[in-house]
């Protein structure tokens, strides 16, 4: 039979089993509509005449072969799982600390810190500012006294160490640096990833100090300086995580977070970088959220987009730099206070679908986490998720498993034009920073948020032990609570530093550093410097703050 | 509602930057007719109080996910309390222990809204608030 006979065939096929599903409705109306948030209706199922045009070689193509769709290792899960890599901070760095090590025992490969608002924004613990927030949200890290303490006993040639910090990405860098010399660990032996992903603060997660372009001044900044120094840190984190939790679409998260990875090699190519030095060490960052195919389908179309994106619009030509590595986490936004061991599967078909798209490293949240910081046995419980996945379902015996799948692909295909209409929109406007700067992205968020929230009130989207199967008279679960003393001593831990040190090399590191930003010299050099001296964090911010000013947020509802 | 629209100030207070919850209530209540003043990001108490007298509002509804709400909350109160502000309605919402709730409540909180409310009761809240306090 020739293709053209067995198309046909198909057709008569489909049409036959058309009248039965006409049949079938008749019997049984459909329950709802069924569509993405995208506004894609979904067909009953998907068959080979959705894919008529397809073509394996150029959209999937093998794992580890150009455009990455399958994942971007040859043999994906079976050499070696992702990184099971826990969010954790609170307090002070002696308790973190101690979480660290509890989860690297308990079977953890790698670190990721949370710091806390204060030293996310560039201030000591004892600024005004900082009022009732020092320790909270993670952990105060002040001078590189307080990151000794953080890494104390934790091997820092052995462990990988991601740090979510964006505006004083290099002050934190910096310390880490400082802290991995005087462990004696040779710098190219140093891994891990800062977030250094400043334009999504602005449009999502709000811990800027700069404004845009001096802020993309750092970043690249630290992309000429790690590449030189630190060859196997990732200089950035490019992160659609906290779009999605500012409420985007799944096809928003990935438009917008490429859209801003554009900016950002932009912004590197025109300081003069060359794209194979530094395009390889950019990592990205995504949320697993509760739609699982979409989601699946989702981080494989990045993988894709992104590929394409480097060879044909930036000329890559070393493969490293057009495959996308990422981080997931599961979608705190979807986390409930309400009957919260609900949270605990939720979390595993969230993660279980970033395994599906093959991810590199992945966060798992608590079930306590829509009621305050997770306690020990919620985190534990969290990472033997992952290690369930890993470990007992067999999913990570063969790579892509959900490759070829009808609806799969049709929706991996739906989720790249969609993105790449956005992505042509953001060009239009003058890329992602004059997209931010006008408020296009933060408008668009903020829609998909407001019908996301009108869609949960009109139960047109069930959250379950919410607006359905919700019971009166829970049971209060024990959570995590924080010693009301950490902020006090954080500031006395800080007084001493700064009493004690050596003044006249601060005050002429930080006057280095002035005179670097000032005359457009990469300030990463002195940041280090007056890091090692001991100047603190809100310090090196308040210098910079003099030269660059503060960004003002535009107020859009 | 009858008369003059509801004026509500919606703040973020603090150094959290979670502003989803903030901006759907904020459209929530600007589509069920009362006038919004969003203050944007990183408010301090001081700063809330005095754009809620210079506003003229009936209501402040305060956002904080950072766990600094018992260091931040309280003064805010404290304030309307000294400048003879205390008939404004305070409204919070955010991730609040129970504890931390009872105790805001006795302060002068009228209630705490936590993560899965609707924006549907928390208008109807202001309207029955103000037509009881009428």
């Amino acid at each position: 039979m020739s293709n053209q006979e067995y198309k046909e065939e198909l057709v008569r096929a489909k049409e036959a089993w058309q009248e039965k599903v006409n049949k079938a409705l008749e019997k049984q109306p459909e329950r709802k509509e069924f569509k993405l948030d995208s506004d894609l209706e979904l067909d009953i199922v998907y068959d080979p005449l959705h894919r008529e045009d397809f073509d394996y070689l150029s959209q999937l193509n093998w794992p580890g072969k150009y455009p990455y769709t399958r994942g971007i290792q040859p043999t994906m899960y079976r050499g070696r799982l992702w990184t099971m890599r826990q969010y954790a901070g609170f307090g002070s760095a002696e308790e973190t600390n101690q979480r660290f090590r509890y989860l690297l025992q308990e079977g953890q490969t790698g670190l990721s810190v949370a710091f806390d608002l204060p030293t996310q924004i560039g201030y000591d613990s004892d600024h005004p500012l900082a009022r009732g927030e020092v320790g909270k949200v993670g952990v105060a890290i002040d001078s590189l006294a307080d990151m000794e303490i953080l890494m104390d006993q934790i091997p820092l040639d052995q462990v990988s160490t991601s740090m979510t910090i964006n505006a004083p990405a290099a002050v934190l860098l910096a310390m880490y640096m400082a802290v991995a010399e005087k462990q004696g660990i040779p710098m190219e032996k140093i891994k891990g990833t800062i977030q250094n992903d400043i334009l999504k603060e602005y449009v999502a997660r709000g811990t800027y100090i700069f404004p845009p372009r001096e802020s993309m001044r750092l970043v690249v900044d630290i992309f000429s300086f790690a590449g030189e120094k630190i060859p196997n840190w990732n200089t950035i984190s490019i992160s659609g995580y906290h779009i999605r939790e500012a409420g985007s679409t799944a096809v928003q998260e990935v438009a917008f977070t490429l859209g801003n990875g554009i900016a950002y090699v932009e912004a590197a190519l025109e300081a003069g970088l060359e794209i194979d030095r530094f395009a390889p060490r950019l990592s990205f960052f995504f949320n697993a959220h509760s739609n699982f195919l979409e989601e699946v389908a989702k981080f494989r179309a990045a993988r894709r987009i992104w590929a394409r994106l480097m060879k044909e619009r930036f000329n890559a030509k070393d493969p490293r730099s057009m495959m996308l590595r990422f981080h997931t986490q599961t979608a705190g936004s979807t986390l409930t206070a309400q009957q919260p061991d609900i949270n605990l599967v939720r979390v595993g078909f969230q993660a279980l679908s970033a395994v599906l798209g093959g991810t590199q490293s992945l966060h798992t949240n608590s079930r306590d986490e829509a009621l305050a910081l997770p306690s020990e046995q919620s985190v534990l419980l969290a990472l033997r998720t992952q290690q369930v996945i890993g470990h007992e379902i067999g999913v990570t015996d063969t790579a892509d498993p959900l490759g070829g799948a009808y609806f799969i692909e049709s929706l991996t295909d739906h989720i790249e034009e969609e993105a790449l209409k956005y992505i042509a929109r953001i060009d239009e406007i003058g890329g992602a920073v004059e997209a931010i700067e006008n408020g296009f992205i933060q408008q668009e968020i903020q829609a998909s948020a407001y019908r996301y929230q009108k869609e949960i009130e009109a139960q047109k989207r069930v959250v379950v032990g919410v607006n359905r199967f919700a019971i009166s008279g829970e049971q209060p679960i024990d959570l995590l609570k924080m010693d009301p003393s950490t902020s006090q001593r954080q500031v006395d831990r800080l007084k001493e530093v700064r009493l004690s040190r050596k003044q006249e090399a601060v005050a002429s590191a930080l006057q280095d550093l002035r005179k670097a930003a000032q005359s457009g010299a990469n300030m990463m050099p002195c940041i280090l410097t007056a890091v090692k001296a001991y100047a603190t964090m809100g310090e090196i911010c308040n210098t910079l703050r003099d030269v660059f000013g503060e960004y003002q947020q535009h107020n859009i509802l | 509602m009858s008369g003059k629209p509801v004026r509500v100030l919606v703040g973020k207070i603090g150094l959290d930057g979670h502003d989803r919850g903030a901006k759907v209530v904020a459209q929530a209540l600007r589509d069920a007719g009362m006038e919004v003043i969003y203050t944007g990001l990183r408010q301090t108490p001081e700063q809330i109080v005095e754009t809620a007298l210079q506003e003229d509002v009936q209501v402040i509804g305060l956002s904080i996910l950072s766990g600094a709400h018992m260091q931040l909350l309280p003064p805010v109160l404290e304030m309307l309390r000294e400048q003879e502000s205390h008939d404004i309605i305070v409204l919070v919402g955010g991730i609040i222990p129970e504890e931390d709730r009872v105790s805001l409540k006795e302060s002068g909180v009228s209630e705490v809204f936590s993560p899965g409310s609707s924006t549907e009761q928390i208008v109807e809240f202001i309207k029955q608030k103000i037509k009881d306090n009428k």
